[in-house]
């Protein structure tokens, strides 16, 4: 059946903000979709309130909102643009769920929209999880013992029934968000009580723990016509009770025999057809029990999925692509599969390789929220590795997540096996660790109920490594390729020889031991591939064939992990997409599934492999590209600039020595004082008495940091000597530790330039809204800015130019100002797109990726025809977005040290407009009316009475504990006083647990009184409520409380771009 | 210990020994399944025949009864990247140990997309393995080695006279190498099976007053295969008959079509075929290096079904001759059972 043409315009849901469990993978199948449903022919409106995003580009769909995913806002869009249908499927849980609830709202039928891919029928039966076990007993399909729980008391009876352990899940949440393995009654109460709150329905599943049997995960997708098809089935090493998005994975599945497989393979198709999945991909998760045969299905989700990226860039079937285009009513046989051109899309991948995914977790910021790994996903990013064997495509898994934290060195191979029962994010560093040191495969499966194949392979790759000479000289070639056959890398064999791994890549290739590359074809080479996709592998014929035209090498920026999240993917993605018009092939290399960058589609040629020297130096020589960019990826390729240049690949745009410039606090201090630029005092010490020195001479306050870190990483305030030994304490900082004063009270400025190295453009300045202090990818900010004068405007404008032609950038230059009393502050300056690059693009309509790319290809500044002036008639906030709903436990403040997992923007033709998008956008919606709950700090009090005026006057009550109540009492406001939680109950947090509390403002003090306030903090995480930390983000919501989201509204992106 | 592979037209690839030491020759061909090897290569369909999995690594889960589609291993040798010697979860004796137990010649860290991507750039060709000999002279060998073309097959392949099942109506199943799944298959689907070798003849298969006749897959040149072609045109009209794989090629020749070699042939559990009377795509299990030409269809013969890889003919239906084959392998093991229900339907045809 071919296209539907009753349908005219198509509105896409993306996914919103990255948040724990739902990264840039939607964003790679929202991307694809729109193509998709572009190239047939269809007006695509699309929804997303994410603006690091390549979907919500202004030429990815005909109409694009970047407005807050709810009912309100979806509405208010329906009604401008008369779409035909919705397409829910391809932006996770959020679309999900907001198709459900539109058509609750009864927004679908009055509009006549249908939904496409999946109707609320299918949604409801995969998500609830009652209708689903029933639907799957009528059918035969084996399901888990459960009951339902939607009150503690049912919680209780039903594990008298079920016995321990039990699994809860609660409905209708992300990623297990809210769920927890109880093995005790006591267990239950803590862990039943958090599942109950997570769920907006307060609907929580209890299952039978089937905690130790395999995962196994199958990807289908069905036509229409009743075709399916297995796209790929993922093997999980991680046994049930470790979520699927933390586990590591393997396709195609390693230990099942065809009984096994076809068993899962016919239950899978069975569940997709039980469910009523009619068009479209799903993905369904089933736990086996290797000793007894006996299989369960755990969960379906009905639409494509972060394990759905994964199957389509571990097989080269898109999935999303083809979903979208089943949605509109082709079936399978009718499309092509893009790889081979001559043979269908109803046909299932086979694999020559093995790909394995390992997640990347942020515990290294995250610390205190650190708890053993289970049913609720915690990981933040995974990374992508293929490889001949097993063994070669997890070592080069495990070297391509750019670990910042070391491994915490067990004592004995009996610590680390004590240490492997319960599961942790490092649980394979450990096993290799354990592995190097005598434990045997069958120690590490006793340990960790890991198969015995995947441990048999651990330890093999672990003693490869120690049978290997210590000594880098007495590896020879022949050694050398065994090693790397066998999956070490050059990191690996630089550990064992004691050696660096830049100096074991030059002694391999003056070996003469290089990788070749092989295609990833979804045929296992049985048809010629036409689609330039490749990874590499050691001794064996390459299938790489010269391009016919220079070439640029796009570096990408690896796992998604805080610090460094999508932001940079659509940077690089920009970057190829330029290169290509510019008449370069443009070559890709990265090892991030998730991404619009590991999409075949996106560049002339992609190579699946770690942005690591090891890869990217081998993928250079032999590709001999006319540069390498270095600058769009953040941290992770830019440390790479220097050792390729010196290795005789050209780097574009700035050079490494001028990178140096600015990331050398030594040399940038001097230059700082060259140009007459003002800085807060700072120094470099090491060791605790020649830092305690330094921050003497600096003075208290203090920011204090280790040299060359990502997003803050171990970034604090100290504001003595106590707090700067505990500070050193508790971070253990290897090397210089960089000793900044404090700038206290003053506002972050934020600018993005462009340069030729002569001639600067100023592409934004950003004001935040939180106060220097707190880590700026946590900070909201806006622009244009509000609160500068014009001429401080033009101060930060001249200083940025001045640092970029004195730096001599060649393409994007961000810089990060503190502004007191009407003086900036240089803080610091990043010769790189910082993670404000899309933002500023899409809040101001200029392509400012394309035009440094151009810049670093040669052209000026004045070759470009930039906008002279500031065009903005608009105001757009970027709001960041906390994972700190995942991590009840965790005290949710903001400080130097980032956390946020990503970020969504407001535009409105005032701040307050936006800035009220922006916070729906982030789910922290403000409310409209009820009870307002106010702590501060004794700093933040002189701001208290005014704050609580404002709040009065838009039409709430105020309630808040002992001193900050009689502040404002005294300033003749009414005010309830409710109990600290010291003072006991019932307090604060028993008043927002019982949902009396609209919105919560509570600034931490530096000292004392610390736990009451995070007690406070948590309560409103765990009760869903805006809670705001600091003063000035206060001060922005009071203005924005009145705002009525149905009157707000809805912007598209073209409806502001100019030029 | 180190071992050459060599393919007629002189590329030479090297690998290691991971099963029993030795030479062998044949004819070179390549699955893409991802599982199942033990299945395989207990197919007697590869007898002859050298068989390269293109798969990663096989070898993971051991060796079982339940992974026996005979009780020995047909194809002259096995390649593959990595064969693996795990016992099994059920402790059973890893596979690289069975096939040496078995007498097999097998290699390893062979580059067997290399060989995947010759045989289909240059079509199917003899081939050899050594783990004792020097590239030439085992290419001396292979060159001298007779090719599979004209050969029959089918009677050495056959396995010994046997019945399954004890309820439904009687089927002679003519055993041309025919895979323990198929019988299992008919069986399973409610039918009585009595397997007779290869070599049968018409009069002695109505002898036996079967309610249906059914003619299994097996190795060789379907063409060469004479006695079976002209035991199916004894039966054709007679009683209603079922074809798998070579047996689908007898059903063609007994029509008046003819068969031809297939480039490098389809071996793999992931063909999609398409059903002519409803569109459907069936995910199906292939192994054949030969199939039905089209060019010539007879009144009354229909293709009923037509791979989506390369547009040959996957089924045929003779209805007023009550007689229905298939290319592909509804018993797959290994690979998935979408066309499993063709045995239900012959059933349903026999019992009409």
């Amino acid at each position: 059946m071919p296209a539907r043409t009753d349908l005219k315009t198509i509105m896409v849901l993306g996914s919103g903000p990255i948040i724990i469990g739902q990264a840039g993978e939607f964003d790679y199948s929202g991307t694809q979709g729109c193509r998709a449903l572009r190239d047939e022919g269809y007006r695509v409106v699309l929804v997303n309130s994410n603006p690091a995003t390549i979907m919500t580009d202004p030429g990815v769909a005909d109409r694009t909102y970047i407005e807050p995913l709810d009912v309100a806002s979806a509405e208010s869009i329906i009604i401008r643009e008369r779409p035909d249908a919705i397409l829910p499927t391809l932006g996770g849980q959020t679309a999900l769920n907001l198709a459900i609830d539109l058509a609750k709202a009864g927004v679908l039928a009055r509009h006549g929209v249908e939904l496409i891919g999946a109707d609320v029928d299918v949604i409801e039966c995969a998500e609830d999880r009652d209708l689903f076990k029933k639907r799957m007993r009528e059918v035969g399909v084996p399901v888990l013992d459960s009951r339902i729980a939607t009150t503690l008391d049912e919680a209780r009876a039903a594990a008298l029934e079920l016995g321990y352990p039990i699994i809860l899940r609660p409905a209708f949440t992300l990623g297990g968000e809210g769920g927890g393995v109880a093995l005790t009654p006591d267990d239950l109460e803590v862990v039943a009580t958090n599942a109950l709150a997570a769920s907006p329905i307060s609907q929580v599943l209890m299952e039978r723990s089937v905690t130790g049997w395999d995962e196994i995960e199958l990807e289908v997708v069905r036509d229409r016509n009743d075709n399916a098809v297995i796209v790929c089935t993922i093997e999980n090493l991680d046994p049930m009770g470790v979520h699927t998005g933390d586990s590591v994975t393997v396709a195609p599945a390693m230990t099942l025999d065809d009984h096994e497989q076809q068993m899962l393979r016919d239950a899978a198709i069975q569940v997709v057809r039980a469910v009523g999945v009619e068009t479209g991909g799903a993905n369904v998760q089933f736990a086996l029990n290797r000793a007894t045969g006996d299989m369960v299905v755990i969960e379906m989700n009905p639409r494509v999925s972060r394990s759905s990226a994964l199957a389509s860039k571990a097989t080269g079937f898109p999935i999303a692509r083809i979903a979208a285009r089943l949605a509109i009513g082709y079936t399978l046989d009718e499309l092509p599969n893009d790889i081979t051109a001559v043979t269908p899309a109803s046909f299932e991948p086979t694999l020559d390789y093995v790909a394995v995914k390992v997640p990347r977790f942020a515990f290294e910021k995250l610390t205190e929220a650190r708890v053993p790994l289970s049913t609720f996903m915690q990981s933040v990013g995974e990374v992508l590795a293929l490889g001949r064997t097993f063994g070669e495509a997890f070592g080069k898994a495990m070297s391509a997540r750019e670990l910042d934290a070391r491994l915490d060195e067990p004592t004995s191979v009996a610590d680390a096996l004590e240490r492997l029962e319960k599961p942790s994010w490092d649980r394979f560093d450990l096993m290799l660790w354990a592995a190097r040191r005598g434990a045997s495969a069958e120690d590490l499966h006793a340990a960790t109920g890991v198969h015995r194949w995947f441990t048999h392979e651990i330890v093999a790759l672990a003693q490869a490594g120690e049978d290997l000479p210590d000594s880098l000289d007495a590896i020879d070639a022949d050694l050398m390729l065994e090693a790397r056959r066998t999956g070490l890398t050059d990191r690996d064999i630089a550990a064992r020889t004691q050696t660096t791994e830049v100096e074991v890549g030059d002694h391999r290739r003056a070996l003469g031991v290089r990788p070749s590359y092989r295609q990833v074809d979804t045929c296992a080479a049985e048809f010629a591939a036409v689609t330039p996709y490749f990874y590499g592998t050691y001794g064996t014929e390459g299938e790489v064939t010269p391009l016919g035209k220079p070439s640029v090498v796009v570096l990408g920026s690896g796992p998604n992990r805080i610090g460094q999240g999508i932001e940079f993917d659509y940077c690089c993605v920009h970057a190829a997409m330029t290169a290509q018009d510019l008449g370069y092939a443009a070559i890709m290399i990265n090892c991030n599934p998730e991404t619009v960058s590991t999409d075949h589609g996106v560049s002339d040629r992609l190579y699946m492999e770690p942005v690591t020297i090891d890869a990217v130096l081998d993928i250079c020589e032999a590709e001999r590209p006319v540069g390498v960019i270095a600058q769009l990826g953040g941290q992770t390729p830019l440390r790479l600039a220097r050792p390729l240049s010196e290795r005789g690949i050209p780097v574009l745009g700035t050079s490494p020595d001028q990178i140096d410039m600015a990331e050398d606090r030594g040399r940038f201090g001097a230059l700082l004082g060259d140009l007459g630029l003002k800085a807060p005092p700072w120094a470099m010490a090491e060791g605790e008495a020649d830092l305690l020195a330094a921050a003497e001479q600096v003075g208290y306050p203090a920011l204090v940091r280790p040299s060359y870190v990502l997003g803050g990483r171990a970034m604090a305030i100290v504001s003595g000597p106590d707090e700067l030994k505990a500070w050193l304490v508790k971070e253990r900082p290897h090397g210089l530790v960089m000793v900044d004063r404090f700038l206290a009270g003053a506002v972050e400025i934020d600018v993005d330039a462009l340069s030729d190295g002569d001639d600067t453009w100023i592409a934004g300045v950003m004001e935040h809204v939180e106060e220097a202090g707190v880590h700026s990818g946590d900070s909201a900010c806006v622009l244009p800015p509000q609160g500068m004068t014009p001429e401080s405007v033009a101060d930060v404008r001249r200083q940025a130019a001045m640092l970029a032609e004195a730096i001599g950038v060649r393409g994007l230059l961000n810089v990060q100002f503190a502004l007191r009393d009407g003086t900036a502050y240089v803080i610091e300056a990043n010769p790189r797109a910082s993670r404000t690059v899309p933002f500023v693009a899409k809040a101001t309509g200029v392509p400012i990726v394309h035009h440094a790319v151009r810049l670093m290809l040669g052209e000026r500044i004045a070759d470009l025809g930039l906008p002279v002036g500031n065009p903005m008639t608009h105001v757009a906030v970027k709001e960041a977005v906390l994972p700190f709903a995942r991590f009840p436990w965790a005290d949710p403040v903001l400080g130097p040290e980032m956390r946020s997992t990503g970020e969504v923007m407001g535009i409105g033709d005032t701040f307050t407009e936006a800035f009220a998008k922006a916070q729906r956008g982030a789910r922290q919606a403000l409310p409209r009316s009820g009870t307002v709950f106010l702590s501060v700090r004794d700093e933040d009090k002189p701001k208290l009475a005014a704050l609580a005026a404002r709040i009065i006057e838009a039409g709430f009550d105020i309630v808040a504990t002992g001193g900050s109540a009689r502040i404002i009492a005294a300033a003749g406001l009414p005010v309830r006083e409710v109990n600290k939680v010291a003072d006991g109950p019932p307090h604060v947090a028993d008043l927002i647990l019982g949902g009396e509390v609209a919105m919560v403002v509570c600034t931490p003090s530096g000292r004392g009184d610390r736990a009451d306030g995070a007690t406070i903090r948590r309560a409103a995480v765990r009760a869903g409520v805006p809670c705001i930390t600091t003063m000035e983000a206060a001060d922005a919501a009071s203005q924005s409380l009145g705002v009525d989201p149905a009157r707000v509204v809805p912007v598209a992106l073209q409806d502001l771009v100019t030029s | 210990m180190s071992a050459v592979i060599v393919l007629e037209d002189g590329l030479v690839l090297p690998a290691r020994a991971a099963g029993a030491r030795g030479t062998a020759l044949g004819e070179m061909v390549f699955t893409t399944g991802m599982i199942g090897y033990q299945e395989a290569v207990t197919d007697p369909s590869y007898m002859g025949q050298i068989l390269t999995f293109s798969a990663p690594m096989i070898g993971n889960y051991g060796t079982g009864d339940r992974c026996l589609e005979s009780p020995r291993v047909w194809p002259e040798a096995v390649i593959a990247t990595r064969i693996g010697d795990s016992p099994g979860v059920a402790g059973g004796t890893g596979f690289r140990s069975w096939l040496i137990a078995q007498g097999v010649v097998a290699v390893e860290d062979a580059d067997t997309r290399r060989l995947v991507r010759h045989l289909r750039d240059n079509g199917a060709m003899r081939g050899g393995v050594s783990t004792e000999m020097g590239a030439e002279e085992l290419l001396a060998l292979v060159r001298e080695h007779p090719s599979l073309d004209g050969r029959d097959l089918a009677s050495e392949a056959a396995g010994v006279a046997r019945t399954l099942g004890d309820d439904g109506p009687r089927i002679v199943a003519v055993d041309c190498g025919m895979k323990e799944g198929i019988l299992r298959g008919l069986a399973g689907a409610g039918m009585r099976v009595e397997v007779v070798p290869a070599g049968i003849t018409a009069d002695e298969i109505l002898a036996l007053g079967p309610d249906g006749v059914f003619i299994s897959n097996g190795p060789g040149d379907p063409a060469a295969v004479t006695p079976v072609i002209e035991a199916v045109r004894g039966v054709l009209g007679q009683v209603p008959l079922f074809g798998i794989c070579l047996g689908h090629q007898m059903l063609a020749h007994a029509l008046g079509l003819r068969t031809e070699k297939l480039p490098f042939g389809h071996r793999g559990a992931n063909h999609p075929v398409q059903r002519a009377e409803d569109g459907v795509v069936e995910i199906t299990v292939q192994n054949h290096g030969y199939a039905v030409a089209a060019d010539s269809l007879p009144d009354g013969v229909q293709v009923t079904r037509t791979s989506l890889f390369d547009g040959s003919v996957e089924g045929l239906a003779a209805p007023e001759l009550l007689a229905a084959s298939v290319q592909y392998h509804p018993e797959a093991r290994p690979g998935p059972h979408d066309a499993a229900y063709l045995f239900r339907s012959f059933r349903d045809r026999v019992v009409a």
